[in-house]
């Protein structure tokens, strides 16, 4: 078996003396879409954001692409082809649609620009509409999609969402979660997810984890995690 | 309350227009020469707030030693000019642009030697910190200036003398004097350049990034500590523009000038809305404006007091400025 494209071995991360991460072992291989689910305040965008070294993991190991990039500086972690759609979407609010993208796309030097922005627009019809829109004034949902959107314009090989589901009609979760498989079945792209709909994030992804006060848990197969009865109670209740 | 404020500020641009107008039809000469002066002076003020307003917006800090850059401008301006003389460059445009490249140089670097000394070191820390650094900073360039090139007022010889009559009064001629003509112009000319960075390039998208939201421009693969830097070397290019002009202009500098200058900036800056560009290009038009007029029509010994006083009541009535943000944003 090929090494994973990513490996977190006993990976800590702190806010102060508060510790979020108590050793965190998680990998991701190439082409997976793998799934993190937990409580609120489990530390699952912590895991995120630690990838990113913002926090920067305070023990332990981050491997990506065969290199280790625990240490890094967030900028330059971001540069290797990682994009992350972040908890909360954290689209730039003074600017228009466009430039949003065009922050996406900054990172590799606009390369593909007219490609990847068709791509996108295609993906979300709205977006285009609302090119010339400002940011802080899209609706929940439309900020959602340009979150992800500006995600895919560094056309990443790895790619982390933080709840994209969250504030959008069931609709439209559904045609995110479909372009995710898509863009995992067409292009390869390996993607880790955070879901608070663990019962969706599960049936789409390949495999998953289970994060509990900052620690795993449970490992396994999507359809594995949805047969545990431990899982169906904690998570799985009235979620379908 | 967000309403009264926008109010408030609109009634004084419409005062101050108003006054304008009144100028223009009653035609006097003499308020029309303060009209001219006061769109000088304030172009200047505008290019000094603009530092100001540019780095309070990306890391919400107010940058105290920005008027001692522009101060630090000035003098390199004439360190310039006189070297230019003393090697025989006569033509008067090729001294001008020399100089501008000269002191826009040297005073960019040391924008981004005080961020890269006195900030970046403190960021993180409790919001005073970088304050008090700043001020420390402040008196740092002030008294490097005082030490090394003395303490006396410097003198210029005009540069450019006479200029064209607008009005020819039996009684009083309004002169548009080429330095006015060219401070206008320049002035113009670097902001165009400068809106052009800001609105159309990855440079200046990547600032405005960062000034909405730095966390999210780390993660799109911005080096943030880099673009922080950039701003600094921006806002101080700017200040030397204006530390430069305000040297053609009075003919006179000392080492003090960069304080007077930086709270008028400063008021502009917070007049116009602090975080907005052609917030501060239009405050410092209004406190030019203003303080022209109070010099010409109450008292030149109070001119400063005028512009303190502005500050005072923008504080208080008009927090957030005329062109400042009171928006809601959904997060
Ligand atoms: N900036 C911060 N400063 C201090 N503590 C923080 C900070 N961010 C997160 N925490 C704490 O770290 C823990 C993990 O938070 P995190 O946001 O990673 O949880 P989460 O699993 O993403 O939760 P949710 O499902 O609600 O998004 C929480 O206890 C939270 O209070
Ligand atoms: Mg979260």
């Amino acid at each position: 078996m090929t090494a994973p494209l990513l490996s977190l071995s006993g990976v800590t991360a702190f806010y102060g003396a508060i510790q979020a991460l108590k050793g965190v072992d998680l990998d991701v291989r190439e082409g997976e879409i793998v799934t993190l689910i937990g409580a609120n305040g489990a530390g699952k965008s912590t895991l995120m954001m630690t990838i990113c070294g913002n926090p920067r993991a305070r023990n332990g190991c981050i491997q990506y692409d065969g290199a280790e990039i625990t240490g890094l500086p967030t900028h330059d972690i971001m540069r290797m082809r990682i994009a992350q759609s972040p908890e909360g979407r954290r689209v730039f609010p003074r600017m228009s649609v466009y430039e949003n993208l065009q922050m996406g796309a900054q990172v590799t030097g606009g390369r593909d620009f007219a490609e990847l922005l068709a791509q996108v627009y295609a993906l979300f019809p709205r977006l285009q509409e609302r090119a010339g829109q400002r940011g802080g004034t899209l609706s929940g949902g439309e900020q959602q999609m340009l979150a992800i959107g500006r995600a895919l314009m560094s056309r990443p090989r790895l790619l982390l969402l933080d709840e994209p589901s969250l504030g959008l009609a069931p609709l439209v979760v559904r045609h995110i979660f479909g372009a995710i498989r898509a863009l995992n079945r067409e292009t390869g792209l390996t993607v880790l997810l955070v879901e608070q709909n663990a019962f969706q994030a599960l049936r789409l992804a390949h495999r998953g984890y289970v994060l509990v006060n900052g620690a795993i848990t449970m490992a396994g197969s999507g359809a594995e995690l949805l047969g545990r009865p431990e899982i169906r109670a904690a998570y799985l209740e009235g979620s379908h | 309350m967000p309403v009264l404020t926008r109010l408030l500020g609109l009634l004084l641009v419409l005062v101050v227009l108003g006054w304008l107008v009144f100028v223009f039809v009653t035609g006097t000469p003499y308020a029309l020469q303060q009209l001219v002066n006061g769109v000088t002076l304030g172009m200047i003020y505008g290019l000094i707030a603009v530092g100001y307003t540019m780095v309070y917006g990306i890391i919400g800090m107010i940058n105290f030693a920005h008027g001692d850059i522009f101060m630090v401008g000035a003098f390199l301006s004439l360190i310039a000019l006189i070297a230019l003389s003393s090697l025989g460059v006569t033509s008067v445009p090729l001294a001008l642009a020399l100089t501008l490249l000269f002191a826009a140089a040297i005073a960019a670097l040391y924008g981004w030697t005080v961020e890269r000394v006195a900030y970046r070191p403190l960021r993180g820390s409790f919001r005073l910190a970088p304050l008090i650094s700043a001020i420390g900073m402040s008196i740092t360039l002030q008294n490097f200036v005082q030490v090394s090139q003395g303490a006396r007022v410097k003198p210029m010889e005009p540069l450019l003398p006479g200029g064209i009559s607008l009005l020819n009064d039996p009684d009083f001629a309004v002169q548009l004097s080429w330095m006015q003509i060219a401070i206008v112009v320049t002035t113009l000319a670097v902001l165009g350049v400068f809106t052009w960075i800001v609105t159309r390039t990855p440079l200046g998208r990547s600032m405005r990034a960062c000034e909405q939201d730095l966390k999210m421009a780390g993660l799109l693969g911005i080096d943030t500590d880099r673009t922080i830097s950039l701003t600094f070397v921006l806002g101080a290019l700017l200040a030397a523009v204006a530390g430069l002009m305000i040297l053609l202009y009075y003919g006179v500098i000392d080492f003090y000038i960069g304080f007077v200058a930086g709270v008028k900036a400063f008021t502009a800056a917070v007049l116009g809305g602090i975080g907005s560009l052609p917030g501060a290009v239009l405050g410092g038009l209004l406190i030019g404006l203003i303080e022209t007029f109070w010099s010409a029509y109450f008292s030149v010994q109070y001119k400063d007091v005028a512009a303190f006083s502005i500050l005072v009541i923008a504080l208080i009535f008009l927090p957030t400025g005329i062109l400042g943000r009171a928006d809601v944003e959904k997060v």
